[in-house]
């Protein structure tokens, strides 16, 4: 290390700690939130997504639900994390903050080059955004709150965004173009085809969304099941310590290791992946280069 | 009366969720053939085992889909469902 790098002031150090507070408050004012809302339970809680308040619009009743609020805080955490991350970003590289996110960036363009080709460079901020918030949100569930991933509605908007990218890129050949692309390779199979751009995004959203419910209710069951189980087992001890369940201690840890941590990553990873094939598969790369070159020609 | 409408209605709607989930044993099949290929390529090749990992994952998580279908469809046969035909049951007899 250099000595010019090796200083750094007093305000830049405040800068950074605020930042990390500034992140980590989104997080703690969810758990807040949720203490305050929540209704008390006892047994099994698989409810949707509660709602906390309705706005009265125009239009209809507008419900702020959970799903909504959590999601919100997990967008407002990565705003702030990024901000951290790239505090004191300098040419000449040096601490390893830097390091990490240069490996982080060169890791998705590559991803992106290699899934979409060169024409789609451009993608690997949209994709790694949808990656890390998609990620984010499902290790939500970590801290005990609601994994806005676990609601259809997010998670279908997510794919409708995408639906409008595939559409976008397949009408880059002009809308002519993309109606005909049905009727291939034979017009028989257009109905086919029809339920087919359909699944598209009904697929994306139902695998995303299934994955993380799964592992949300599989949880909640199991957490149910051990409270019975040391309620029966335990029940007999004196005192305070009949009533806390202690078998629930450390046991859903394990489970959720799978279900929280492992699924929730492969998932987003996984729904950047058809983002990113869906969305280069759908290019007519071949005929929108001929098309260029033609217009190119046309101009001279 | 009521009571039996009822209860046939809970009856149908869990052995429905449990019919639907009879889809989970073709991705179970699907799976553990993917994997099965995935450790003979290994196997073979042990220097790529990484790309065959990632590849597997991605292969398996797709393969997941139809159960997952299945999955949706058995949860809300068990949440959702029931109350909203017991609520068509009370407004028809109403």
């Amino acid at each position: 290390m250099t000595a010019t790098a090796a200083k750094p002031n007093k305000l830049f150090r405040a800068v950074d700690v605020l930042l990390l507070v500034l992140a980590v408050l989104p997080l703690l004012a969810g758990i807040v939130i949720r203490i305050l809302f929540y209704p008390a339970t006892e047994g099994i809680d698989i409810s949707g997504a509660l709602i906390y308040f309705t706005l009265d619009t125009p239009i209809g009743p507008f419900p702020i639900s959970e799903s909504q609020v959590n999601s919100w805080l997990v967008m407002l955490t990565l705003f702030w994390l990024c901000l951290y991350l790239t505090h004191g970003i300098t040419p000449e590289g040096g601490s390893r903050r830097q390091h990490l996110v240069e490996w982080a960036v060169e890791q998705v363009d590559r991803l992106v080059c290699e899934n979409m080709g060169e024409y789609f460079a451009g993608f690997a901020p949209f994709i790694i955004a949808m990656m890390a918030l998609s990620a984010f949100s499902s290790l939500l569930s970590l801290l005990g709150l609601h994994a806005p991933t676990s609601d259809i509605n997010v998670v279908g908007g997510w794919a409708l965004l995408v639906f409008f990218l595939i559409t976008y890129f397949k009408m880059k050949c002009g809308p002519l173009q993309y109606l005909r692309s049905f009727t291939e390779p034979v017009p028989l199979l257009l109905p086919l085809n029809l339920i087919s751009e359909v699944a598209t995004p009904v697929s994306m959203a139902f695998r995303h969304y299934g994955n993380i419910l799964s592992g949300a209710v599989i949880s909640a069951l199991l957490g149910a099941a051990l409270t019975g189980l040391s309620k029966a087992i335990l029940g007999g001890l004196p005192g305070i310590l009949g009533d806390i369940p202690l078998l629930r201690v450390g046991v859903p840890a394990v489970l959720s290791i799978y279900f929280d941590v492992f699924s929730g990553l492969l998932q987003a990873f996984i729904f950047a992946t058809l983002t990113m094939l869906y969305v280069a598969g759908g290019f007519p790369a071949e005929l929108y280069a001929r098309k260029k070159a033609a217009k190119s020609k046309k101009r001279r | 009366m009521l009571e039996l409408a009822i209860g046939i209605i809970l009856g149908g709607c869990a052995l429905g969720a449990g019919v639907a989930m009879i889809a989970g044993v073709g991705p179970g099949i699907g799976e553990g053939n993917a994997v099965a290929k995935a450790c003979e390529a290994i196997g073979r090749q042990p220097e790529c085992k990484s790309a065959v990992t990632t590849t597997m994952l991605m292969g398996c998580a797709i393969a997941e889909t139809t159960g997952l279908y299945a999955l949706v469809i058995a949860i809300l046969l068990i949440f959702v469902a029931p109350s909203n035909f017991i609520n068509l049951l009370l407004n028809a007899l109403k």
